[in-house]
């Protein structure tokens, strides 16, 4: 955003050129700034991906302004009496040359005659044309310039330009404080619906994409709106007033002026439908050149130590190159927009100068309405050029924009039931009624599942992956909601509790072990919001923490970046354990918790389980059978359904699935003789 | 930095940019020449009423104007050419230094901040060289010249310039100073929402199970609120830089006219002069305010070229050999030797006086908690790191002698983040072996025990592998990397943790398979789990970097505390009847 005043080349006579400029700098640099890192594949479908229904999303988006409408009323009458002012102004400067240059004529005859008589003395010696300019004009012959008369016209212009500038201001404060606040609010509800989505949505989406729409697409509507909102009021209404001028003072000059708007808008078309490829080939091989700089960079020990350095850097020098070639003839081609619109410019003020001089000889134009004309004609092809420059970036804002309003009108998650209020105490009994779910309704993964976890218990699911045993807590959890049968909690059928008070009753530890940015304490207390100090402790301790919290520099207050990366895999997942400690619920879910730590202290973790499940109703779900032999019930999961259940020594006695899944542990473990 | 940067990596292309600053010269002075030509088509055409005159001054001016596009055109090439010239070679020079780089620099700046140094601090660098190609070269030319041209129309009016032209500065610079801090602040904020909708959505199902959706909504509208008033004020004061330009500019103009007409009337100057001082001035004044807006980017381009200068000057730690063994009759025989490793500024070292010899055909597995230095000494063998004391040798030669590629030709790595690079199945393999036959491919996924998986993964050989191997599961992807260092057939293997992600059963299978492949080779397993290295010829239990016992299974069971205990909490778990 700090460049959107970036300079440009100008050699024109009005900010409304310098705007305009600026405008197509930023446009580049937005171009070149390209799909960053972080960002991966998902910013690359941004730019060339045409608006696809572009009227009816700005329409949406100016809709999106409603709450600011008193204000945004008024930026566009700002704006109207602004530019017209300011339109005005070269009109009435012209007056005071005009006065200036009669004065000149004026002192160069003899006092006493009258301009009548000058003339038709001219006329006499056949000087005719001269005559002809000198009819049209008014002075006093002998008599100098008339500075009253100047000083009052320009102390009129003074006026005139202070007020335009005043009036522009207020337009441009005001329409930044609604620009400003349709982002925030945009945003806010973004926030608000990503906690109403339903999950599946985020298992439907891929992350980085639907990452990219609530970062990447939001930035880049925040900055299409500050940066073209403005200008494209302001250069439309431009347009309009300087023809108006033009055509007032001459619609013979007005037609050459007009004249330069098609050349100008066939121009800018030529280079900009050429450049926009070439961007897109630029935008997509700064993407595949980030791709390889990503993975050669993330791999790096791999690259070197499988020796395939030189074919890394032989790979980038080749994209680097090309990304070089795409982007010197994506910068050459736009850049050509500059000097030609100048050219266009140029041509014009000759047309304009020898045209106006043609006129104001025979008498027919003054001199300063031609200096006024030139102005005028400069004026008029900059907004024009401007708007015409500013269609690429909106077209990636209005694309942008429609990616977040699609986001915004995903279906939602099922209305929650009112809370019934009334908790009294829980036991923790969870009961799974002929269950039957789908993700896809093609693919029934979950039949006829029935399963009661009595309170206190400890229920172990095992099974191969696919099996639906991360299912089954989906579904208690309310991620999603079952499609035939029930659950129950304590006897109340979940889907009648609302989402917030189910699950605060529920304790998870989840494979993916999610923390977020902030100090190992904040990160533990998230379990429990206000719990003090000597909980965290005693949490943190019972888990083991505690142990690696010391080795670390900042104790309790090292920050956890956003990856984890500074803690070892098995130390975030003590954290989220202890974070589980410290929420106290009534039902703990452990999703394969614990397979990233060592077996060392997964021991010592499955003692603090055992003390934290001791009066919990427990799932546990693992794939090393070590870890749930003590269960009282243990589930075995085959292809969505229960294919037996018991406690350990029943489940082997029967020498049925779980047996055989034992036995094969059994075999490539450690055989009783080892010891 | 910026400038050392600049200079550096712009000196190639010197006579590009002379060519830029003749070409902006040129042109400048043709833009310059309009406006004096314009005066004389009023002074001398429309006062005199000559039409011929007017004319040919008018053709003049065309011809000018033809001489002006062709060379702002070719500035356009050349400028183009240079900072995008600029920027593959900045790209490519950082490229090549972090291809140097061992672990621990790429560690100290981080894979992701690499990248962005790379990728985005380069293109905004790039950026500034493009404006400054164009507009840092072209306003001093117009300034002057838009100066000469003022004086020469008038001096007697030329004190307005002198005037004007500080209070120009004066305002642009003071607006873009209140403005640039706002800009910094609001990326910082940016930054900040965005981190937390990053979070929202990648902890989902942590936010939403523990039920702090208002928490994280709460969190979120203070962060929000922070953003948008920042960018309110940055936005303001946006909004005032253009109405002050063009007040200032309007009123300038308004002067020339008060001030020039005396002049005029009083006989000093030309009406068609005044006209043309108007132009100069204007020129003037546009020049001055594009260079300070160009200046407005050096700040932030200042920051960027620091950023890439750090890394270009950061020496890797790990440095080849000026005069290395380049032949070695390997067997693969790996020796370390009183091995310590400390990272520099750590209070204590990873690894303390390490030593261990493992010949060829022998396994030597390493055993111990989280963080007791397991992957650091794997990776000293491939001088991802170099030891700090002592040495490691291969076939009794100082790593550090040996030539890199010969080094890492005879060492498999796998290590334990199994990193697949995006591509095929096959492509990853390749990377073990360049020209690896499709035989001897299925023969490392068998090994592997991928084959099943492959096999059924759609394309078999040619299915995608997504960058990082996200698209599968985590014990496939190990097995994936165990397969890309099997067909690979080194002589030394290092499995660093390579077997955590599978169960038991594949890892029992996996293991018996890989026996005939390694029989010949040294092997080095780090584990946690006992049943993978109960079979070792070694097997060292390291704890807080120092080795705390040393012996096969039965030895360490037998004298070994810390050993003792690792079995016993396993067997409690695997075995305890």
């Amino acid at each position: 955003m700090s460049s959107d005043d970036a300079p440009s080349e100008a050699r024109g006579s009005s900010p409304v050129e310098t705007q305009r400029k600026s405008a197509t700098l930023q446009e580049t640099e937005r171009i070149q700034a390209g799909p960053g890192p972080g960002r991966g594949p998902m910013g690359g479908g941004m730019v060339g991906q045409k608006a696809q229904t572009f009227v009816p999303s700005v329409k949406r988006i100016l809709g999106r302004m409603r709450p600011e409408r008193t204000k945004a009323v008024l930026v566009v009458l700002l704006a109207v009496v602004s530019v017209m002012l300011t339109a005005v102004g070269p009109r009435i400067l012209g007056h005071a040359t005009d006065l200036i240059f009669d004065g000149l004529i004026g002192r160069s005859f003899e006092p006493g005659t009258t301009k009548g008589q000058v003339i038709s003395a001219l006329r006499e010696r056949g000087e005719d044309r001269q005559a002809d300019m000198l009819a049209s004009m008014d002075f006093v012959p002998g008599q100098g310039v008339d500075f009253d008369a100047v000083r009052n016209v320009l102390l009129t212009v003074l006026a005139i330009y202070l007020a335009a500038s005043l009036l522009a201001w207020l337009q441009g404060y005001l329409l930044n404080d609604v620009v400003q606040n349709v982002v925030r609010r945009m945003r806010s509800d973004v926030e608000d619906k990503v906690n109403r989505l339903p999950l599946s949505y985020f298992d439907r989406q891929p992350r980085g994409e639907l990452l990219s729409r609530v970062t990447n697409d939001i930035d880049n509507v925040s900055q299409t709106l500050q940066q073209t909102m403005s200008q494209l009021l302001t250069s439309l209404l431009t347009v309009v007033a300087v023809l108006g001028m033009m055509l007032w003072i001459s619609p013979l000059l007005a037609l050459v002026a007009l004249a330069s708007v098609p050349v100008s808008l066939l121009l800018t078309k030529q280079v900009m439908s050429r450049s926009q490829g070439l961007f897109i080939t630029q935008w997509r091989k700064t993407g595949t050149l980030n791709a390889h700089i990503e993975e050669t960079f993330s791999g790096h020990d791999l690259v070197k130590v499988f020796g395939r350095r030189r074919e890394a850097e032989a790979r980038f020098a080749a994209e680097n190159d090309e990304l070089y070639t795409a982007s010197f003839g994506a910068q050459f081609v736009s850049g050509l927009i500059m000097p030609l619109m100048m050219f266009v410019g140029n041509l014009n003020y000759v047309l304009v100068a020898v045209i106006g001089g043609l006129r104001v000889a025979s008498g027919s134009l003054s001199l300063g309405e031609v200096q006024a004309f030139i102005q005028y004609s400069r004026q008029f092809t900059q907004p024009l050029t401007q708007v015409a420059s500013m269609t690429n970036l909106m077209q990636s804002g209005v694309a942008s924009a429609e990616r977040v309003f699609e986001l915004l009108d995903a279906e939602e998650e099922v209305e929650d039931a009112p809370s019934t209020g009334a908790r009294g105490s829980l036991r923790g009994e969870i009961r799974f009624e002929d269950v039957a779910f789908a993700y896809d309704p093609e693919r029934p993964l979950i039949r006829d599942l029935s399963l009661v976890a009595e309170p206190g218990s400890t229920v172990a699911i095992v099974g191969p992956t696919g099996a639906g045993k991360t299912t089954l807590v989906n579904l208690v959890m309310r991620f999603y909601d079952v499609d035939h049968g029930r659950i129950t909690f304590d006897g109340v059928d979940i889907t009648t509790l609302p989402r917030t008070e189910l699950r605060s009753r529920i304790g998870m530890v989840l494979q993916d072990t999610w923390l977020f940015e902030g100090t190992i304490r904040d990160n533990i207390a998230y379990g429990r919001p206000g719990a003090t100090e000597a909980e965290i402790l005693e949490a943190a301790t019972a888990t083991f923490v505690d142990r690696f919290v010391h080795s670390l520099p900042d104790g309790y207050d090292t920050l956890i970046d956003e990856n984890g990366s500074n803690l070892s895999a098995g130390e975030r997942q003590l954290v989220t354990i202890a974070r589980a400690f410290l929420a106290d619920p009534v039902l703990l879910i452990l999703d394969e918790a614990t397979s990233s730590v060592d077996t060392r202290t997964e021991l010592l973790l499955q003692k603090a389980m055992a003390a934290l499940r001791s009066d919990r109703t427990s799932f546990v779900i693992a794939h090393r059978l070590s870890t749930i032999r003590d269960a009282d019930v243990i589930v075995v999961m085959e292809d969505g359904a229960i294919v037996e259940q018991g406690t350990h020594d029943a489940l082997l006695a029967a020498h049925g699935a779980y047996a055989r899944l034992y036995d094969a542990q059994f075999a490539a473990g450690l055989t009783p003789d080892a010891v | 930095m910026l400038l050392r940067l600049l200079r550096t990596h712009l000196a190639p292309y010197k006579r590009w940019l002379a060519a830029v600053a003749v070409l902006q010269f040129v042109g400048t002075v043709a833009a310059l020449y309009l406006p004096s030509l314009n005066a004389d088509i009023i002074d001398k055409g429309v006062v005199t009423g000559d039409t011929g005159y007017i004319v040919s001054r008018g053709l003049e001016m065309l011809g000018i104007s033809l001489v002006q596009i062709v060379c702002s055109v070719v500035a356009v090439y050349f400028s183009a050419r240079t900072a995008m010239s600029f920027g593959r070679d900045v790209r490519s020079a950082i490229f090549h230094r972090v291809g140097s780089f061992s672990n621990r620099e790429v560690q100290q700046f981080g894979a992701p901040s690499l990248i962005t140094r790379e990728t985005n601090d380069v293109q905004q660098v790039q950026t500034f060289v493009l404006t400054a190609g164009t507009f840092l070269v072209a306003a001093p030319i117009m300034l002057v010249g838009g100066l000469v041209m003022a004086v020469r129309e008038d001096i007697g009016l030329s004190w307005l310039v002198a005037a004007v032209v500080p209070v120009l500065i004066g305002c642009v610079a003071f607006v873009a100073s209140r403005m640039v801090p706002y800009f910094r602040k609001v990326q910082t904020r940016i930054d900040e929402v965005n981190r937390l909708l990053r979070e929202q959505i990648t902890g989902v199902r942590v936010v939403r199970a523990f039920a702090r959706e208002r928490h994280e909504a709460d969190r979120f509208a203070v962060a929000n609120d922070e953003l948008t008033s920042v960018a309110t004020s940055a936005g303001r004061w946006m909004a005032t830089m253009f109405p002050t330009v063009m007040l200032v500019i309007n009123v300038s103009s308004v002067a020339v006219l008060w001030f020039g007409g005396h002049r005029v009337d009083s006989g000093e100057m030309q009406v068609g002069a005044l006209t043309a001082f108007l132009s100069y001035l204007m020129q003037i004044l546009m020049s001055v305010m594009m260079g300070t807006f160009a200046l407005i980017m050096v700040p932030r381009s200042a920051v960027c070229a620091d950023r890439i200068v750090e890394v270009l000057d950061t020496d890797s730690s790990v440095v080849p050999p000026v005069d290395p063994v380049t032949a070695v009759d390997v067997h693969g025989r790996l020796e370390l030797d009183g091995v310590e490793f400390s990272y520099p500024g750590a209070e204590q070292p990873v690894l303390r006086d390490v030593s261990f010899t493992a010949e060829a055909g022998r396994t030597v597995a390493v055993i111990g908690s989280t963080g007791a230095g397991k992957s650091t000494l794997v990776n000293l063998v491939p001088r991802l790191f170099d030891v700090t004391g002592g040495t490691v040798r291969v076939d009794g030669v100082d790593v550090r002698r040996l030539e890199p590629d010969l080094l890492w030709s005879t060492i498999g790595l796998i290590p334990q983040k199994a990193f697949l690079f995006s591509g095929s199945v096959a492509d990853n393999l390749r990377y073990g072996k360049v020209d690896a036959t499709e035989d001897e491919m299925w023969a490392a996924l068998e090994i592997a025990q991928a084959a099943d998986f492959v096999r059924a993964m759609d394309g078999g050989l040619e299915a995608s592998i997504a960058q990082g191997g996200t698209n599968v599961s985590g014990g496939q992807r190990q097995r994936l990397a165990i397969a890309r260092a099997v067909i690979k057939r080194p002589e030394i293997y290092l499995f660093d943790d390579a077997f955590s992600a599978l169960d038991l059963a594949t890892d029992a299978r996996l293991r018996a398979a890989l026996a005939p492949v390694t029989r010949d080779a040294t092997v080095v397993i780090v584990a946690q789990r006992v049943s993978t290295i109960r079979d070792a010829d070694l097997i060292l239990v390291l704890e807080d970097g120092v080795v705390v016992g040393r012996g096969t299974h039965d030895e360490l069971l037998a004298d070994c505390t810390t050993y003792q205990e690792i079995v016993a909490s396993q067997l409690s778990a695997e075995e305890a009847a």
